[in-house]
């Protein structure tokens, strides 16, 4: 699968403030917060329907409080015309339905200048920290407006004042609330005449920047998906031939496995709660031993429980796709927030030396892409495969395009019934040797932990050990793995190295620094081990100085980098750990800085599109 | 069991469920009927202190799930209860509360009397349902204290109970001239169109 | 009359800390922690002399809610921890909270274990059949057929029976009691920390959330019908045949609880290094 170029989205705030209002823009970003029975979520999630049938891209993210239910909650949108992989510096509008607590939300919510407040008619005030930014309130009575439409929902009238602040036709807001309605007719009715009401509500507030032009055409030939990380990681191993999952709850991986528990029933595979990640890293093992493609979802504190049967299936040559949606670290850390902070463990945390692969998935859409690839590598290779998600990829919704990809069929080298002389770990130039399937006569063998000799009988000899140590990495290194193994777009001497979720903003902000004359090479990384020094010295090509970005503490990539391979120049690096999104202002400034640090002499400001 | 339909949602009935006694489908022995002056006075204390603590979390974990409303309610409820058992320490000249011991506790059941069941609450519940809870509660003691005052064995006994009892029927009146002034909620009053939230 | 000052006496609220928890009103925990604090008001250990150590879930929030020495671990390893906090500093009071599922799940085997060496822990799972912090999925003591997400029509595995497992790996205490009993709870929760040995008490504590239909649960408990036993074969019988709503201490034994802490030392460290003289 060849991977588009993508279109860069166009920099929405430049070097000057943002354009008079009432003018148009390419994304808007929308915040509706409010807690206890408000409906934020569904509010949020229902402005994102609309803005797909009104033919936009959006890109939604959900952050709440410690409460099961009843907590504080907001709904960050970035609506736009491009899809949408970061979310914007600042907010163009925050909606709170009610002002309890949202104040938590604020290093979340930072707002525009020029943007506006909404909400505080009903006795609550605005927390100050909203209008520190000089953002304008504007005082909406939103709970005596919704008790005007008796049987309505609060949160129907946020979605019509934001759906129209936001250009999207009342069309698309009707739609987007009447698909899916499970209650009564009546009730339905009395929310669609909130929406109206909140619609009419937000025409009499003036000076909000329109969404620019008509709805943006679909492109012919791909239909669009709303879809969250989760959910395409789980269809993308299932589109990869996984048919046995076993895996345990953990934040924030679980809707993954709750996406694929029924899907796996209706295509004819399984899925298993473990009692514990031990039991389910050797369940996937076990299913995979017998042939069956399998994988499991866990995040760090469950990835670190499996170490050492990681390694049995490294040793033992079983194929499995581990998927890690990373959140907050060290040990519990911050479950419900992103990082990528678990790189180091999974690129070097096993004992002994154990080559695996590691993947990253660098969007939500990627996650089925990436997903599937790792199946099939894991599979042609018969070892086990690391798919590095994040909890910004995996919990947040976006409206992407159809993936042009089919699903593919896993291939793995089987051992044909009574071939002469089998012997499972048989050294070969690739380094991969078939496998027995239990059922298949005259090829029995036992899979062992243990190193072994090539007839897989447990061996403590030198001869043996160097020899397996030296297959088990050749398989991977020899592997050509084709253009998939990094997006690499650009022509510069200065590149941008990243991976997963920071791409989004890393990419934007390239965008925002070449308007300023800045051009930098942007390689995001999506097979993250093996890394083959010829291939990414050919990325590097005519490359004189690195700056790695990523989202953690300890610079993990740079450091991994740096180790794995000769970088040129001084490499340096941008880092911040969780639990706040990387944005693309930050990384501009931080790449402007770096360039003018490095180039000898300013670039010549070429007119940019 | 006796439920006030007031929402659509069968298992949103928390504010109807206090109007059942909790665990009284268990055999119902006979009262146990404190001896002396000393030991019924030291239940009632107990008593009101049980409320004290039961709005007390009531408010602690309205406040933690955005409902002000409520809470301050309940945090109103439990300040009435505190002064009740203020009143009792002094009334009998006690700086402590003195220990009750499990098992001669004169009322049937989980809870005191006072005490609204600590499940009968809910994140969106209204100040009518708290009322509700509250009404319930002062009834139920003004009942076992007149229960008390029947099978009271000992004058002193029964003429504290039935002092008690006096008072546990004023503030009756009082929750219910409260109640008169609070909206009655709607149907939907518990329907959160957001599931819950992952956290750990 | 003596000239010391009296010691003043704790009460529950000197247990109890002022973090408001973040459990869903309703929730059964909400009296769990009531008795905790009740039963260290019986039994009156001054708050500094006890740790309280949880894994991870709604029931594991605990510690933070009181005014002891807390260890909030990881997930399903609690039992582990307090075997070496007790075993490190036998002086201790240690009290273990878990849930279903970190304590039956994934602490299923350090269950076992400590159930075995019998040290003098006292471990109190708050059981609501489900697994409440990662959004309902089924736990070990979900009904077999509790439909769910995770797994749709049910799990179909039979609920795990956490009493006869302790009882059979030799727990040295074993009760059940309901969180709706405030009272009662905290006098089975100090009759366990004074019983030597480990001690077991399953509290049937409903969540109001997920399984909105466990507030039947009050009317469905009711006080075991016998006394206590020390006779492991007559309790086994009981758990086994009783209908899961039994309440109160079903089995009080005389296992040799397992020593914890070092035994005093008869050499010092300079001492070992005759063994490799030559």
């Amino acid at each position: 699968m060849d991977t588009p170029t993508r279109p860069q989205p166009e920099p929405e705030f430049p070097t000057s403030p943002t354009p008079a209002a009432g003018a148009t823009r390419t994304s808007l970003s929308i915040a509706i917060a409010g807690s206890g029975g408000s409906g934020v979520m569904t509010a949020g999630t229902l402005l994102l329907d609309a803005a797909a049938r009104a033919g936009l891209y959006g890109l939604m993210v959900r952050t709440s409080g410690p409460q099961i239910r009843g907590g504080e909650a907001a709904a960050l949108l970035r609506l736009g015309h491009e899809p949408m992989e970061s979310l914007d510096d600042r907010f163009d509008l925050l909606l709170a339905i009610d002002w309890l607590n949202v104040h938590r939300f604020a290093d979340e919510i930072p707002l525009h200048p020029q943007g506006l407040v909404i909400g505080g008619a009903d006795g609550e005030q605005v927390p100050p920290v909203f209008l520190s930014s000089g953002a304008r309130a504007v005082s909406l009575p939103l709970k005596k407006m919704a008790k005007a439409v008796p049987g309505s929902w609060i949160n129907m009238l946020a979605l019509g004042i934001t759906g129209a602040l936001a250009g999207l036709p009342v069309d698309a807001l009707e739609a987007a609330l009447r698909s899916g309605w499970k209650r009564s007719e009546a009730a339905l009715e009395a929310n669609l005449q909130a929406l109206r009401s909140g619609m009419q509500a937000a025409a009499e507030i003036g000076g909000f920047p329109q969404l620019c032009g008509s709805s943006a055409q679909v492109r012919p030939g791909t239909g669009r998906w709303q879809i969250s990380g989760n959910e395409a990681a789980g269809f993308g191993a299932v589109r990869g031939g996984v048919r046995f999952v076993a895996a345990y709850p953990i934040t924030p991986a679980t809707e993954m496995l709750e996406w694929m528990a029924p899907a796996l029933a209706q295509i004819g595979g399984t899925l298993i709660q473990a009692e514990d990640e031990l039991a389910s890293i050797n369940m996937i093992i076990g299913a995979s031993y017998g042939g069956v493609p399998s994988l499991t979802a866990t995040s760090g504190p469950g990835l670190a429980l499996m170490t050492e049967s990681i390694g049995l299936a490294v040793a033992a040559e079983v194929p499995i796709v581990i998927v890690d949606v990373m959140r907050g670290g060290p040990s519990t850390g911050i479950p419900a927030k992103s990082e990528q902070s678990d790189l180091s463990y999974a690129v070097s945390g096993l004992l002994g030396d154990a080559p695996r692969l590691v993947l990253a998935p660098s969007s939500i859409a990627d996650c089925l892409a990436t997903t599937a690839w790792a199946v099939e590598l894991a599979e042609a290779l018969q070892a086990p495969a690391i798919v590095l998600s994040d909890q910004f990829m995996g919990q947040s919704r976006a409206i992407i395009d159809r993936p042009s990809a089919e699903p593919t069929a896993p291939h793995r080298l089987t051992a044909a019934a009574h071939t002469p002389d089998y012997k499972r770990y048989r050294d070969t130039p690739s380094g991969v040797s078939p496998m027995a399937i239990p059922g298949t006569p005259g090829v029995e063998y036992t899979a062992d932990g243990l190193e072994h000799a090539e007839s897989a009988l447990p061996s403590s000899q030198a001869h043996d050990h160097r020899l397996q140590l030296d297959k088990r990495e050749r398989k991977l290194m020899r592997h050509s793995y084709g253009s998939r193994w990094a997006d690499v777009e650009g022509d510069a001497s200065l590149a941008v190295i990243t991976f997963g979720s920071s791409s989004g903003p890393v990419r934007e902000a390239i965008g925002r620094a070449a308007r300023q004359g800045v051009r930098v090479r942007l390689i995001v990384l999506r097979l993250l081990a093996p890394l083959q020094p010829d291939v990414v010295e050919q990325a590097l090509a005519g490359v004189q100085q690195v700056m790695v970005i990523e989202q953690n503490h300890g610079k993990q990539l740079l450091r991994y980098l740096r180790g794995m391979l000769d970088l040129p120049g001084r490499p340096s690096g941008f880092n911040r750990p969780g639990p706040l999104p990387l944005r693309p202002a930050e990384l501009c400034e931080a790449i402007v800085a770096w360039s003018t640090k490095h180039m000898p002499q300013p670039q010549l400001c070429e007119e940019t599109t | 069991m006796n439920q006030t339909k007031d929402t659509t949602e069968p298992q949103n009935q928390a504010a109807s469920a206090s109007a059942a006694q909790p665990g009284t489908s268990r055999a119902t022995p006979t009262l146990n009927v404190p001896p002396t002056l000393e030991a019924f006075m030291a239940q009632a204390l107990a008593m009101e202190n049980e409320a004290v603590d039961r709005y007390t979390d009531f408010a602690d974990a309205m406040e933690t799930h955005n409902n002000p409303e409520v809470a301050a309610m309940f945090r109103t409820m439990a300040g009435y209860e505190a002064k009740h058992a203020q009143q009792i320490m002094q009334e009998m000249g006690w700086t402590q509360a003195p220990a009750v011991a499990l098992g001669s506790m004169a009322w049937t059941g989980f809870d005191a009397p006072e005490a609204a069941p600590s499940d009968a609450v809910h994140y969106l519940m209204r100040p009518w349902h708290a009322l509700q809870l509250a009404l319930a509660a002062e009834q139920r003691a003004e009942a076992f204290f007149g229960a008390l005052a029947d099978a009271a064995t000992s004058d002193v006994v029964r003429k504290a109970a039935l002092e008690l009892q006096a008072e546990e029927a004023e503030h009756v009146v009082l929750v219910q001239a409260w109640l008169s002034k609070v909206p009655r909620p709607d149907n939907d009053w518990a329907s959160d169109p957001d599931p819950p939230r992952y956290n750990e | 009359m003596n000239d010391r000052a009296p010691v003043a006496v704790l009460s529950a609220a000197n247990y109890k800390s002022a973090t408001k928890p973040i459990w869903c009103p309703g929730c059964g925990d909400f009296t769990v922690l009531g008795s905790v604090t009740r039963a260290m008001a019986i039994l009156q250990r001054p708050p500094h002399e006890v740790a309280v150590v949880s894994g991870i879930g709604c029931s594991s929030r605990i510690p933070a809610y009181t005014t002891c020495y807390g260890f909030h671990g990881v997930h399903g390893r609690s039992l582990a921890a307090a075997t070496g906090l007790k075993a490190a500093r036998p002086e201790l009071t240690v009290l273990v909270a878990s849930g279903d599922g970190d304590g039956y799940s994934i602490g299923g085997n350090h269950f076992l274990h400590a159930c075995r060496r019998n040290i003098d822990l006292t471990y109190i799972v708050m059981d609501n059949h489900v697994y409440g912090m990662t959004k309902g999925q089924a736990s070990p003591t979900t009904e077999p057929d509790w439909d769910n997400k995770l797994s749709p029509g049910g799990s179909g595995v039979r609920a795990f029976h956490p009493l006869v497992i302790a009882l059979a790996s030799g727990a040295n205490f074993v009760a059940r009691a309901f969180a709706g009993d405030q009272n009662g709870t905290a006098d089975i929760i100090a009759q366990a920390v004074r019983h030597p040995g480990f001690s077991f008490i399953e509290i049937l504590s409903p969540c109001v959330t997920f399984r909105p239909e466990q507030r039947e649960w009050k009317d469905k408990v009711h006080p075991a019908t016998v006394l206590p036993t020390n006779d492991p074969a007559r309790a086994a019988r009981r758990i086994m045949t009783d209908d899961g709503f039994n309440i109160g201490v079903l089995y009080a034994g005389d296992r040799a609880p397992y020593h914890a802490g070092p035994k005093p030392a008869r050499r010092t460290v300079a001492e070992l290094e005759q063994e490799f003289a030559v």
